[in-house]
């Protein structure tokens, strides 16, 4: 069952039309890790405001938070986040065997998923900013 | 397409601790968002709040462990993306050990931010 899968470099863009739904998963599951993996470093970096003082961690986070820009980059950071643990679900469920003959489907249904999440979120992520 | 490929070695440590690391950040990383934005609001997150969280042994704990498998997931998906594009020879050796490196790091400095809000340490006077 197990074999290897020669997807060629993901810098031959201009290949992007003959993806298949399973290249795109793993295209966008590569995205989203590299996002989130960035965003752990950037988190830990503002948290560690709370070495400094209670004032400089609270006036810290609600000097971010009343940015507008920031409500907007947390909206971003809840879609790569709902996608990577989504499509990741997917995977585990591949990894184990099961629903091998949905993996486009269940590709799909993640990115709906996420895209619903998402939008009914921002109303909580951009209260009291706008 | 019932083809399986994934980009480990399906054998490796290295495959089974992704996945094992995923399963439990699945499941952490949902409640870490429901808490600190849909429960409690990021805008409205004070110290005080955090250092009643953090005061919690469960949570300090569940913190600590999402800080280190997070940690780990991350790098090693970096990692295996990496090798993945073909790093091999001394630039795969200078990044695997750079991002240990930087793993240890990030993990030590989170454990210090976790002492603070948990009051274990107390830092200079804000």
């Amino acid at each position: 069952m197990s074999q290897s899968y020669d997807r060629g470099l993901v810098e031959d863009f201009g290949r992007w039309r003959e993806f298949s739904a399973g290249m795109w998963a793993w295209i966008f599951h590569k995205f989203t890790g590299w996002v989130l993996i960035g965003y752990l470093f950037t988190h830990i970096a503002v948290l560690s405001t709370a070495t400094i003082g209670e004032a400089a961690y609270t006036n810290t986070i609600s000097g971010l938070e009343s940015l507008l820009v920031v409500r907007f980059l947390e909206v971003g950071l809840l879609a790569v986040a709902v996608f990577h643990i989504l499509n990741g679900l997917r995977l585990l469920f591949v990894d184990l065997g099961v629903g091998l003959e949905a993996q486009d489907r269940s590709f799909y249904a993640s990115l709906v998923l996420t895209g619903a999440i998402v939008v009914a979120s921002v109303p909580t992520f951009l209260a009291g900013a706008i | 397409m019932a083809d399986y490929y994934s980009s480990f070695d399906p054998k490796g440590s290295r495959w089974f601790l992704q996945r094992l690391t995923a399963a439990f950040l699945v499941v952490v990383l949902a409640f870490h968002f429901m808490l600190l934005h849909f429960v409690n609001h990021a805008a409205d997150v004070t110290f005080m709040q955090t250092h009643l969280r953090m005061q919690q042994p469960g949570y300090f704990l569940t913190m600590v462990a999402f800080l280190v498998t997070a940690t780990f997931h991350g790098v090693n998906g970096v990692y295996n993306a990496l090798v993945n594009q073909g790093l091999d020879g001394t630039p795969k050796t200078v990044v695997k050990y750079g991002l240990i490196l930087a793993s240890v790091l990030l993990i030590a400095q989170g454990i210090r931010v976790a002492m603070a809000m948990a009051g274990i340490i107390i830092g200079p006077a804000a």
